[in-house]
């Protein structure tokens, strides 16, 4: 066992690991940070995307001794600092962005490293930006909307209703 | 997953040594192989991280040269390599944000997946493959699929391409893996057009000649409508079948000519 | 001006802020004190003779503690079917043993044989693969397709039974000798040979159990991924283990997606629970994806030829329909009732067809069970109709909107009887049509074919009026027609002595919403803020006895159990308020949360009269009990019956064959509406999985009877770029009947309408474009559709 450190959400971290301990296993079975999920096992669905300095990745197709020292952001460090929702998480409730919630971590912490990147997204290059994210409740309809949204722009004239 | 000792080297000089152990194996992005190991297809004693050398790493320019790391993420790529704008796509267009911002170059061509995007952009422009040990041209260098000439413990350090006068990259998806379910690369160099074509055939990459030796006398879409395309050695499965493919060849070949 | 609160109201979900926070609560989330983890040994193989099992392989393995193999269940009882099912020739359905764990014989690739548990899941892992590798399987060849499988009785999935057909079952049989010579005699007459593609369901939470004992009482808990808890517990506990009930505590916590998936009883959870008695602790076991591919019920997989007689001007004579339906190896739960009562009795279409006879052959084969997903029957019924009546419209030259006018059931015409047994209590189908027709605007089509010409492509419309039977179901009437349990459903309010409120019911949310909009019903019913209002659910210790999730069941059956144990405490505080006020109980008017002496001054609010339920202290006692709680079961009178119309245009590619979807557009009839927003949600969910049938999805097995589409590399789920918006309109409504609320349900209905929608809408294009081509089997690939195009 090899101890792995990291700075998750900001506070820095440690957790015992073999070799083959995935960053999603570390982040969920080490510290207890289970918001971040696993759907699938061969790096599609996007359930387990996290950022790793300041970068969106697939948890689940990473070693956690791989990103020892790295800067790690979870969804449970999404929220503001007074615990009320961000951006993109309150984009998501006010659109209903999400149904049962499992994807919902990978969408959130997808479209926040996607805004970064282009804050004024068209609405393909959401779709196209979330390709690597598979919903299966809600026809990506209302989170391409709460994406739309949360960059600022008027998504509900974007959007068919 | 087997369990294994982790190693993460700073040189390639280390690499190279850990690569040497009994089991060892090269962890470039992971984006393909971490699966597999988890399937328990690939099943390592030591697994050697390319991620923490930083002369693997980056995009340079010069001399009509574009020379990428072997351990360059697909989205570094994307973003960097726009001396080369149609390589800079076929980055931009592989897997999904997530994979490209893990996925490496080295990676991808040492796995030559017969349906990954980079052995097509790598044999269309006659890359230079640079290893720890030697420096292998394309058309030496991809040998069926998932086949390459690299030895054991070889490690691609960087890829070196040519920049063409034109170029571009068509690929039409595997609508589920967002692999190419057929992917062509057309270039247009002083001497001549070269067309690489990825995700068609049984043998992985290869060169349509044909079509080369037309498109080098008249560079149009045009130019090759009168070539056909045998379905014989191509892939058929659930995406498509060899007659769609050897179909697929022809049309993405003349939208990547009228693009580039 | 949209209301803000209460019934009607696009009220923000309370469940978002825990899974938008990461704080949610799924199965896989969850570590009980002590757990070992239980991994399953899997056949690789489709048909098999189990010749050894290696248990011993495993045996001094690192962190080993048990290994079990299907000779550790051979006493205890099989999974069963729910529904009975007779064939034509009154023999009732042949039901074989579906055990725990595999025991002689492995049926489907994925089949478990043996499940070994350790300390950690690695080491369950690697023992799992000591296991099989020390494992020997004699292979057999196996039973994949469905003609084979009937015209071979030699080699047979079940070597007990004589064949591989479960049952040959006729609806109406009584309707068939008719039917046979109306089509006979009609002046028209096209027949449509169609495959219903195999889909896999893939919520994107796989399934999960962790099985407890507590040896000190002897009572078990089994923690789950499930729809409908209750049934679950009833399942694992009376059919399969032979724990009585009271002992065992089911609960499903928060579950991501279902889709019918997670409604059935599975042989892992009777696995953990056996698992964790013999060894005193906890036992967890999380499905890895790729067993998500191999075990979890699949759907759909028919093989169906449907005629349609008819008048030269379109007017419908006749449905005959004969299918082959895939049961897969062994029979899951609702197995048996969706190719039949969820398929048949909707074969008449909201259309006044005087003649509809259907025959459905289920078959056994090496495959994963097949069972409900979302819609289950209903969008194989409603595919069928639309695609034979567009390829009516086609061979007459009619105009498939006028068609469908022609031959709907008219407003004056409920209630509505069909030749298929059920009676549909309202509806409007002109009016969805008309709506969609606007909305969709179908005047402009030509002026967007002709910009889709500009591009080079090839721009179609389809269309596609559908009609479910849901809000599942009367059970009197569902015992008539084999089911072996009850479908009501039940909510207990309870008011709390500050009056606020707790609903315990026995609908399981798993993405429907119910945390907010059932407190949205409450609140309207008690005049309280939607706040003051919790649901429970989930948990069979704390809900009562009701029958969970699925067939968009929840708020028409559920929800109407709450409702009514809501008017159950108003009558009850009506009673308090009396004694209170000093009137009769006739002279208390409640409204608005106010409990009033009608023709006085003198009222109560509902909290104070909450208060006074738990303190009673000068309560007439004989003739009023103190409390504030009710509990309603509620058994409805008939199905509900949503119907609309979806009109869907694409793009094609003629030098590729890539289908882009460039609109859809929806006009549904789901009676009122509690929350527009997650209704449409639901619809815009269901609308993308259609689409992802019809274009994308396919369950493959090769003839060995390997998954071919067993992981996300092969099996293509929709992605956002896959998708436009989708436009949805609920306008059009016709309150249910027979329910207080007037409510349908709406979780099925995108799924149900879009499939024959998308398919029209590619062979309109095709055939404008001068193909000739009557049909293409689902999923529209590029490859199949070029292929139809360039033969």
């Amino acid at each position: 066992m090899t101890k792995v450190t990291m700075t998750v959400n900001g506070i820095s971290q440690s957790a015992e690991t073999e070799g083959r301990t995935l960053l999603s296993a570390y982040l969920r079975e080490g510290l207890g940070l289970t918001g971040t999920h696993i759907g699938c096992d061969t790096s599609q669905c996007g359930a387990c995307v996290v950022h790793v300095d300041g970068v969106a990745v697939k948890s689940c197709s990473i070693f956690a001794q791989d990103v020892a020292g790295s800067r790690v952001t979870t969804i449970e460090g999404m929220a503001n600092e007074d615990g009320s929702l961000g951006v993109v998480q309150q984009a998501f409730q006010d659109h209903h962005g999400l149904q049962c919630g499992f994807c919902t971590a990978g969408m959130v912490m997808t479209t926040s490293a996607l805004l970064k990147g282009n804050p004024r997204p068209t609405e393909q290059e959401v779709r196209h930006g979330l390709e690597g994210n598979i919903c299966r409740c809600t026809g990506y309809h209302n989170i391409v909307k709460a994406v739309l949204a949360a960059s600022g722009q008027d998504a509900v004239a974007m959007a068919a209703e | 997953m087997i369990e294994f000792e982790f190693v993460k080297p700073s040189t390639v000089a280390d690499a190279v040594k850990a690569l040497a152990a009994d089991g060892a194996q090269a962890l470039s992005g992971g984006q393909t192989l971490t699966p597999t190991m988890k399937q328990r297809l690939a099943t390592p004693s030591v697994l050697v991280s390319l991620n923490g050398i930083a002369e693997m790493k980056g995009v340079t320019v010069g001399g009509g040269v574009v020379t990428i790391g072997g351990a360059t993420t697909h989205a570094t790529v994307a973003k960097e390599a726009s001396a080369y704008p149609a390589l800079a796509r076929l980055a931009g267009g592989i897997g999904d944000p997530a994979v490209r911002n893990r996925g490496t170059i080295g990676g991808s061509i040492a796995n030559n997946d017969p349906a990954a995007c980079y052995p097509a952009g790598a044999l269309a422009s006659g890359a230079v493959i640079v290893t720890n040990k030697r420096s292998i041209t394309a058309d030496d260098f991809f040998k069926g699929m998932f086949a390459t000439v690299l030895d054991e413990g070889e490690i691609i350090t960087s890829v070196s391409f040519p920049v063409p006068l034109k170029a571009a990259y068509v690929k039409f998806d595997q609508p589920a893996s967002r692999f190419a379910l057929t992917g062509v690369f057309v270039a247009q160099y002083a001497g001549g057009v070269r067309v690489a074509v990825t995700g068609a055939s049984n043998n992985g990459v290869f060169r349509w000649k044909e079509a080369e030796a037309a498109l080098s006398a008249n560079f149009s879409a045009s130019a090759i409508a009168g070539l056909k395309v045998s379905p014989k050695d191509m892939i058929s499965d659930l995406h498509g079948t060899a007659e769609y493919r050897a179909h697929l060849v022809k049309v993405l070949t003349g939208r990547a000519v009228s693009a580039a | 001006m949209p209301k803000d609160h209460g019934i009607g109201a696009s009220t923000k979900r309370r469940e978002d802020v825990r899974f938008l926070t990461g704080t949610g609560n799924y199965l896989h989330d969850i570590t009980v004190h002590g757990q070992a983890y239980a991994v399953f040994v899997r056949s690789n193989v489709a048909n098999g003779r189990i010749v050894s099992v290696g248990s011993d392989a495993a045996t001094g393995m690192p962190g080993v503690l048990a290994v079990f193999t299907g000779a550790d269940f051979t006493a205890v009882g099989g999974n069963p079917a729910g529904w009975l099912i007779n064939s034509r020739n009154g023999e009732p359905m042949r039901e074989p043993k579906r055990p725990v764990l595999a025991h002689g014989k492995v049926r489907h690739v994925g089949d478990a044989y043996a499940a070994v548990i350790a300390a950690s899941y690695n080491e369950a892992k690697d023992a799992a693969q000591a296991v099989a590798d020390a494992s020997v399987i004699e292979e057999l060849p196996a039973v994949v397709d469905m003609a084979k499988a009937l015209a071979d009785p030699t080699n047979r999935v079940h070597d007990e039974l004589p064949d591989n057909q479960c049952f040959d079952w006729g609806w109406i049989e009584d309707n068939r000798a008719r039917v046979d010579a109306a089509i006979k005699a009609a002046p028209h007459v096209t027949t449509l040979e169609l495959i219903n593609n195999r889909l896999i369901p893939n919520a994107m939470e796989p399934r999960a159990s962790i099985g407890e004992y507590f040896p000190g009482t002897g009572d078990y808990k089994l923690t789950t991924t499930s729809q409908n808890p209750h049934l679950t517990r009833l399942l694992v506990a009376a059919f399969v283990m032979g724990i009585p009930e009271n002992k065992l505590t089911v609960v499903a916590p928060d579950v991501g997606g279902g889709f019918g998936s997670k409604i059935y009883h599975y042989g892992e959870e009777a696995l953990v629970l056996a698992a964790a008695k013999k060894l005193k602790r906890a036992v967890k076991w999380v499905a890895e994806r790729s067993e998500s591919f191999l075990t979890d019920a699949h759907g759909r997989d028919h093989v169906t030829r449907i005629e349609l007689a008819c008048e030269k001007d379109g007017t419908f004579i006749a449905f005959r329909t004969e299918t082959m339906a895939n049961v897969g190896a062994y029979l899951s739960n609702f197995a048996t009732v969706t190719p039949t009562f969820l398929h048949g009795t909707l074969m008449a279409g909201p259309y006044k067809v005087p003649n509809v006879y259907v025959n459905v052959k289920t078959v056994f084969t090496n495959t994963a069970p097949v069972d409900a997903y979302r819609g289950a029957g209903r969008p194989e019924a409603t595919y069928s109709l639309e695609r034979v009546v567009d390829m009516m419209c086609r061979e007459l030259g009619l105009d498939p909107f006028e068609v469908r006018r022609k031959n709907f059931i008219t407003t004056d015409m409920f209630p509505y009887t069909t030749p298929v047994g059920l009676a549909y209590d309202i509806g409007n189908y002109h009016a969805t049509l008309d709506k969609a027709t606007q909305l969709g605007d179908v005047a402009g089509f030509e002026g967007r074919r002709a910009a889709s010409a500009a591009k080079g492509k090839l721009r179609g419309l389809g269309l596609s009026t559908w009609i479910e039977a849901c809000g599942i179901a009367p059970s009197n009437l569902a015992g008539i027609l084999g089911a072996r349990v009850g479908l009501y459903d039940a909510a207990t309010v309870r008011v709390n002595p500050t009056g606020n409120v707790s609903v315990f019911v026995g609908a399981h949310s798993h993405g429907q919403s119910h945390e907010t909009v059932f407190p949205q019903i409450v609140a309207d019913k008690f005049g309280i803020p939607e706040s003051s209002v919790e649901i429970v659910h989930g948990d069979t210790s704390k809900i009562p006895f009701g029958m969970g999730s699925y067939g968009s069941r929840s708020l028409a059956v559920c929800g109407q159990a709450m409702s009514n144990a809501c008017d159950k405490v108003v009558a009850k505080g009506r009673k308090i308020a009396a004694h209170m006020l000093e009137v009769t109980e006739a002279d208390i008017v409640f409204s608005d949360g106010v409990f009033t002496a009608s023709g006085t001054n003198k009222s109560k609010t509902f909290g104070e009269i909450a208060f006074s339920a738990y303190v009673p202290h000068n309560y007439p006692l004989a003739t009023l009990e103190p409390g504030l709680e009710e509990t309603a079961f509620y058994d409805p009178a008939n199905f509900t019956y949503p119907a609309g119309t979806y009109i869907c245009e694409v793009e094609v590619d003629a030098d590729t064959g890539r289908v882009e979807v460039a609109s859809f557009t929806c006009a549904d009839d789901f009676g009122n509406v509690m929350n527009p927003m997650v209704v449409r949600g639901q619809v815009h969910g269901g609308v993308v999985q259609g689409i992802g049938q019809a274009l994308l999805e396919h369950g493959v097995y090769d003839e060995n009877g390997q998954l071919l589409s067993g992981s996300y590399m092969d099996y293509t789920m929709p992605r956002a770029d896959d998708v436009p918006f989708v436009t949805v309109d609920h306008s059009c409504a016709t309150p249910c009947t027979h329910n207080t609320l007037g409510v349908k349900g709406c979780g099925e209905a995108g799924a149900i309408g879009s499939p024959p929608a998308v398919v029209n809408a590619v062979l309109d294009a095709l055939n404008r474009a001068g193909h000739n081509i009557a049909h293409i089997d689902m999923p529209l690939t590029p490859s199949r559709v070029w292929h139809a195009m360039n033969g």
